[in-house]
């Protein structure tokens, strides 16, 4: 802060605590204690009785302890207190202290592969309780996920389940974009296509013309990113759509929103946050909730 | 005493003394209806209009700017009056403060649940409210201190201090703090940003409790239990001390409600330090309070209204000394973010401002009904009254205590591997039973309410025993 703004709390904090004692110290004693001022306000009257002594005292103790303090800590403008104590400085000893301590835990699970840590009772259950204060926020207790949210107990894997892929979704997070078609398509055309994306997951009851035109529209604006077979591809996050698990809901009016608005995705990054060696044993975990395993 | 060619504006007082009653209900059954909807979330009925974000704030501004304001406006025209033996300036102007306050309360009403909102903590009314009730806020200035100006009375009384110092104070807070640039007519942004926006908001927000919640009610307070104890003020020498401590060292505690934040650290440990600072200030208030009552105590046990009054003094003490020590760092560290501040709020506004404003209703109430002092329809339904707002009072502080400190316990707690013991949803599945506890706390609160309207209400029928004022 400024030098005219540090000077004007400095100056402001210190002249008020020596206002607070003097107002103080210029009413500890009356003229006649026990009688009233001689003040009558619609019947009401006044004592003249002093400070109560215990009062008086207190009040100074918590003005003498402020003034410690503020001479000690930071307060008094850009004076950093005798102590030079930051609430920065005490966060980052207390991760170190933290680091030291919990690191080598971690650290002795560095080297094995995910599935060996999923079969690892001890190391999964490091990886749950990370889970627990970290991803049931979005992914659910259970880590079923919920709308918009992927279901991590079943068997599909949006951005791929080799040990890198997951390691790489929780390290640097994800984005996920499908583009809205609502314009390119037109009203028909998005009828048409979720009527052949419902037929690629194996729905029954699908109006057979509508889905053959779809088929057509799809060849030309789905096919890139799903793939001819409708398969997905895990490099963009393109969602397997032959499985009929559905991330945004599996309804003709879900599936229909979603090629008309589009849909971004969002899986934040953990690796700053957590540190490389609690990511594996997230992953780990991770590994071990899924239906393959 | 009484000055027979005065003619008091008991109007206005009366209007005011009314719908404090009729706030109050409505501001404690929406805080009701919210305790009801964090212990069974299903009551949110996911409607927008009914849920929990939406009616919390109508709460707050219920409670506090409806009832406490009735309640603040109700006695301190009452007081200015009696203290100062004369009239008010303008009976046309305290129509106006009347009408042009139940104008913000309804606006209120209508604008928060449907989500219109500043988001800035009791102070979430957009800007076109926020300009009426500066223009009603400077009505009544005039209207206050020109009575003031026109006393016939050479000093000024205490309770007096407190009213002006609340006064001046709420305009400053509410004009700097709802600074923001419009948008629409519904719409607008805050002229301040980031952490700078944090800080003006609890400038204002702990000002509000400082200068709304307390010295305005600390001016009711040197009224009416003087004048209900029928005894002289302890110690004039402390009401001079504790008034001008007080509301200086108010402005400065602010920051305590953002310790661990990006607020700066010198800022944090300096409004920690005014923290500490102000509980000798806030307790002179009690003190002289309690103390008036010395050679008197045999009181407490017959008269409700007095058991009222004091309890509430008891419940300010209470409440005042546990902010300062909330304040304190390492405590807030455990504190922060928990049930136990929603607890420390509510020991403050029911046990402190309710309770007093209750005390003084029933006080005041009978005397603007045209009957004598103590002449309420029933007695015995004032102390059972007084029962249930205790009761209620200590349910409600007692769960959230437990709340929070358990809250703040499984926060903090760390398996032998550094991880988190508890997730969230683990503290608040704990959090159940207290939560209901609180809703029966606050329901009991809120029926004792309904108690006192019907006492208002029969007190209101039976009509006069004694024909004007003048002639008593």
């Amino acid at each position: 802060m400024s030098t005219g703004f540090s000077l004007f709390v400095t100056i402001g904090t210190i002249g008020s605590m020596i206002g607070f004692f003097l107002l103080l110290y210029l009413n500890r004693s009356i003229d006649n204690p026990g009688q009233t001022t001689g003040h009558d306000y619609d019947g009401i009257q006044e004592l003249d009785n002093p400070l109560p002594a215990w009062w008086f005292w207190w009040f100074i103790l918590t003005i003498v302890f402020a003034a410690g303090y503020l001479l000690y800590y930071p307060g008094l403008g850009n004076f950093g207190g005798i102590s030079e104590w930051t609430s920065v400085g005490q966060l980052e000893e207390a991760q170190d202290a933290a680091d030291r301590k919990f690191g080598p835990l971690y650290a002795q699970y560095r080297d094995k592969s995910l599935a060996e840590l999923a079969a690892d009772p001890a190391a999964r259950n490091m990886g749950r309780r990370i889970f627990a204060s970290n991803c049931t926020v979005c992914h659910g207790a259970n880590a079923q996920g919920s709308f918009g949210f992927p279901n991590l107990t079943d068997s599909e894997w949006i951005w791929g389940s080799e040990d890198e892929d997951i390691k790489v979704t929780l390290l640097h997070g994800r984005m996920a974009a499908m583009p809205a078609w609502g314009d390119a398509l037109g009203e028909a055309g998005v009828e048409q296509v979720t009527e052949y994306v419902l037929q690629l997951s194996g729905r029954e009851g699908v109006d057979a013309d509508l889905a053959a035109q779809g088929q057509s529209q799809y060849a030309m604006f789905c096919i890139a990113c799903h793939g001819p077979e409708g398969k997905g591809n895990k490099i963009f996050g393109a969602p397997d759509l032959t499985n009929d698990i559905w991330l945004y809901g599996g309804s003709r009016l879900r599936i229909a929103h979603v090629l008309k608005h589009g849909r971004n995705g969002v899986m934040p990054a953990f690796g700053e946050r957590l540190g490389e060696d609690k990511v594996h044993i997230l992953a780990g975990y991770v590994k071990s909730l899924s239906a393959e395993q | 005493m009484e000055n027979s060619n005065i003619e008091y504006n008991y109007k206005v007082v009366k209007q005011f003394a009314v719908m404090t009653v009729v706030w109050g209900i409505v501001g404690m059954l929406v805080g009701v209806v919210i305790a009801a909807q964090l212990a069974w979330p299903a009551l949110n009925f996911d409607l927008p209009w009914l849920h929990f974000g939406r009616l919390r704030p109508l709460h707050t501004n219920a409670v506090i700017f409806a009832f406490g304001g009735c309640a603040l406006f109700a006695c301190s025209l009452y007081i200015v009056q009696r203290t100062c033996q004369a009239a008010l300036l303008s009976n046309k102007l305290a129509a106006f403060v009347f009408w042009g306050w139940q104008l913000v309360i309804v606006s209120a009403a209508v604008t928060l649940p449907l989500g219109l909102t500043t988001s800035k903590e009791y102070a979430e009314l957009e800007w076109p409210i926020d300009i009426l009730i500066t223009i009603v806020w400077v009505a009544y200035a005039i209207l206050y201190f020109g009575t003031i100006l026109k006393r016939k009375t050479r000093h000024i009384y205490v309770a007096n201090w407190f009213f002006s110092a609340f006064i001046i104070a709420v305009a400053i807070l509410h004009i700097f703090n709802s600074l923001a640039l419009p948008v629409t007519l519904t719409k607008s942004y805050s002229i301040y940003a980031g952490s700078v926006d944090a800080m003006v908001q609890w400038w204002y927000g702990h000002n509000a409790v400082g200068f709304f919640l307390t010295a305005g009610f600390l001016g009711i307070m040197y009224y009416f239990v003087p004048k209900q104890a029928e005894r002289p003020v302890y110690s004039y020498r402390l009401s001079v001390v504790h008034f001008w401590a007080l509301i200086a060292v108010y402005v400065w505690a602010g920051p305590h409600h953002l310790h661990y934040t990006t607020l700066p650290d010198w800022a944090q440990s300096l409004g920690m330090a005014m923290s500490l600072i102000l509980l000798a200030p806030s307790w002179g208030g009690m003190i002289n309070g309690i103390m008036t009552l010395s050679g008197a105590w045999d009181k407490i046990r017959s008269d409700p209204i007095l058991k009222f009054l004091i309890v509430s003094l008891s419940f300010y003490g209470m409440s005042t000394f546990e902010g300062p020590m909330m304040s304190i760092k390492s405590v807030n560290a455990l504190s922060h973010y928990t049930d136990w501040t929603i607890g420390h709020v509510h020991s403050g506004a029911l046990g402190w401002v309710a309770m007093i404003s209750i005390g003084a209703m029933y006080h005041l109430l009978p005397i603007l009904f045209g009957r004598k002092q103590g002449e309420m329809y029933s007695v015995r339904l004032i102390d059972l009254h007084f029962w249930m707002s205790t009761i209620g009072t200590v349910l409600y502080i007692a769960s959230m205590w437990v709340n929070g400190l358990m809250q703040g316990l499984m926060w903090r707690a760390v398996n032998s591997d550094g991880t988190l013991t508890y997730s969230f949803v683990e503290s608040v599945e704990a959090s159940f039973p207290g939560y209901v506890v609180r809703f029966i706390g606050g329901g009991i609160f809120f029926v004792g309410m309904l108690l006192m309207a019907y006492n208002v209400w029969m007190t209101a029928r039976a009509g006069s025993t004694v024909t004007k004022e003048a002639a008593a």
